[in-house]
């Protein structure tokens, strides 16, 4: 399990290190790679730019989005990776502030795995964060290596 | 349709001048041959009363002798008369004495009564002439005349011929003067209907019917009908103007109601994605404040911290239920068929079944249905419902019902329960957003879910009222449309 990576995509500081912290409460003690925004996190799935010479057959376990995103919003980096073969059945959960109707129908529709809203309540952060990674984790069989 | 009215009229008037014309001339027709046929009558009579009296006094010789063979002699002279067709003398006492007939066999009466000195009579398409023979002042004997009316026959053959000669011409002149006077009246009321029929089709009011040179009934219609048209034509125009503010006005208002929404919904999505985060940020420091300096904060210091995390977690319901009021109001609505009764109930058990432990005598009528959309109708009844959850917690146990009034007026249906109820004072602050009527530390909650219900209430064309006194309960009635029932 401990080679397992995350990627946590995320521009607010603030909330990144409360999901650092959050999975670390739990134990989860995987590497978290963190990109700031979406073309960022185009660069390191893809190997592209600052990424450039990355193993890309390294993919991340799971990719934990959020929706407000600087450059690149989280539904375009969701849109990129869908439609390009290496990343198309990569897991992809969004963690996101909002729970509006528009965004989940997006996500869905373009295909994310899953959708968790980021709780006000520190205490129901946890909670989440503890079940998101027992489940992506340890629970989810992740898609077949690509051939 | 306006062209065979037209016609009627060509026609009308046509059998109008006909009729009248045709009966003028038979009636003058009629007298002046009447009048001919007596003066010819009379002209017979008199002519053969002449000849009457020539073969009498030709005859008395004869008569005075007893000479019959001159006699007929005498009268044998009206061979020169063709119409004469017998003639006879007569004795004083009515005995034949000399008889004339043009063709054998005409038959002479052999006695004529004496009594009128001269008589006449038409009998049998004839005129007979009888007159007496007077010599030296004596009658001595009587002359029998009868003629043929083979001269009036063809006189009024000729009449009957240059009557119908006339009435032919005349009727064809008339005929002719009234096809030329006709399309005066006929013509401008023809052009009439045409413009009528242009303007009625066409909605086209800038149209003008001509004006007749003459003037008369017709073109005073005529200007009534244009005057008529101006006033349509600037009402249209000024009915046209209006319609096409109000367009713009419905455009402009439609596109700021557009930009609103638009405003609105960009402004509900920024609330919901960057107004939590630094709530979250707040609530997680502080507990991880709680966490990792533990040692270093005293018990005020802790009780702070709480209270901060409190304000937080209270502050991100607000928002949650701020924009679950605003997304009532932004949803799009699909109103359908619902069992409202059956929607009751699964909110009520979902209720019981989060706490177990208090005692709610639950009573709902059954089989109440409505149309509605069903995810705002879910949302009105579980904030009633969840309120008369509430409101009843300080009690040991509750009655809470839901229903439908019946009493007069609209049905409506109604969440009642036996709690705090609220001093009805207030009852009109009670739908307003943030609205609280209980202390915070009474009974928990926002103050915005009444007001999210009656919004969708609002939005189905419905009402809501609620009935309380304090301490003894309240209920909440509400009507969906004015359908309902």
């Amino acid at each position: 399990m401990n080679n397992k990576v995350i990627l946590l995509v995320e521009d607010n500081p603030d909330d990144e290190a409360l999901t650092l912290r959050a999975l670390r409460k739990n134990n989860i003690v995987n590497e978290v790679v963190i990109v700031r925004d979406g073309v960022e996190a185009l660069e390191y799935l893809f190997g592209d730019g600052g990424y450039a010479g990355r193993d890309v057959t390294r993919m991340p376990q799971v990719v934990l989005l959020d929706l407000k995103l600087p450059k690149l919003d989280g539904l375009g980096v969701l849109r990129r990776l869908r439609s390009d073969a290496r990343t198309k059945l990569l897991p992809v959960v969004i963690l996101t502030s909002s729970n509006e109707e528009q965004d989940r129908m997006k996500s869905y529709d373009l295909g994310a795995n899953s959708y968790v809203r980021k709780p006000v309540d520190f205490d129901q952060f946890l909670d989440a964060a503890t079940q998101l990674g027992l489940y992506w984790l340890v629970l989810n069989e992740p898609p077949p290596r690509r051939l | 349709m306006f062209r065979i009215q037209n016609n009627t009229i060509t026609k009308k008037l046509t059998r109008m001048n006909m009729l009248v014309s045709g009966a003028a001339l038979l009636m003058a027709c009629a007298s002046f041959v009447t009048y001919d046929l007596f003066a010819f009558r009379e002209t017979i009579v008199r002519n053969l009363s002449i000849q009457a009296r020539v073969a009498g006094s030709n005859s008395v010789t004869a008569l005075v002798f007893n000479d019959s063979h001159t006699a007929e002699n005498t009268l044998s002279a009206l061979k020169a008369a063709p119409n004469i067709v017998s003639a006879g003398i007569y004795t004083l006492d009515g005995q034949i004495f000399a008889a004339y007939e043009r063709e054998p066999g005409t038959q002479l009466p052999r006695f004529i009564s004496a009594d009128h000195d001269e008589t006449h009579s038409f009998k049998d398409g004839s005129v007979i002439v009888t007159n007496s023979i007077v010599f030296q002042g004596k009658p001595t004997g009587m002359v029998y005349i009868r003629s043929d009316l083979r001269a009036l026959n063809a006189q009024l053959q000729l009449y009957a011929i240059i009557a119908a000669a006339v009435l032919a011409a005349s009727l064809g002149t008339a005929l002719w003067l009234s096809s030329v006077f006709r399309r005066s009246i006929t013509e401008p009321i023809r052009h009439l209907a045409d413009v009528a029929g242009m303007v009625s089709r066409d909605k086209n009011y800038t149209v003008r019917a001509t004006l007749p040179k003459s003037r008369d009934e017709l073109s005073t219609l005529i200007e009534s009908f244009n005057d008529m048209l101006t006033q349509i034509q600037g009402r249209d125009g000024a009915l046209q103007l209006a319609h096409a503010e109000l367009e713009q006005r419905v455009s402009e208002r439609t596109f700021q109601l557009a930009a609103a929404n638009k405003e609105l919904e960009s402004f509900s999505y920024s609330v919901s994605h960057d107004l939590r985060a630094p709530l979250r940020s707040i609530d997680g420091f502080s507990q991880a404040l709680l966490e990792d300096c533990s040692e270093t904060l005293n018990d005020d210091g802790r009780a702070h911290l709480q209270r901060i995390r409190k304000a937080t977690q209270r502050m991100g319901f607000l928002i949650e239920d701020l924009l679950n009021l605003s997304r009532v109001s932004r949803t799009e609505m699909h109103t359908q068929n619902l069992d409202i009764s059956a929607l009751a109930c699964s909110i009520a058990n979902d209720l019981q079944n989060a706490q177990p432990e208090r005692q709610i005598e639950l009573q709902i009528e059954d089989g109440l249905k409505t149309r509605a959309d069903p995810g705002l109708l879910r949302v009105v009844l579980e904030n009633l419902l969840n309120n008369a959850w509430k409101f009843t917690s300080k009690h040991a146990s509750a009655h809470i019902a839901f229903g439908m009034a019946r009493g007069n007026g609209t049905p409506a249906f109604f969440v009642r329960d036996d709690g705090a109820g609220f001093d009805p004072a207030f009852a009109d602050r009670l739908f307003g957003a943030f609205q609280r009527l209980h202390a915070m530390t009474e009974f928990a909650g926002t103050g915005v879910g009444l007001a999210t219900v009656q919004r969708i209430v609002h939005r189905h064309g419905g009402r809501i009222w609620a009935e309380s006194a304090l301490g003894q309960g309240a209920t909440f009635y509400f009507t969906l449309s004015e359908t309902d029932s």
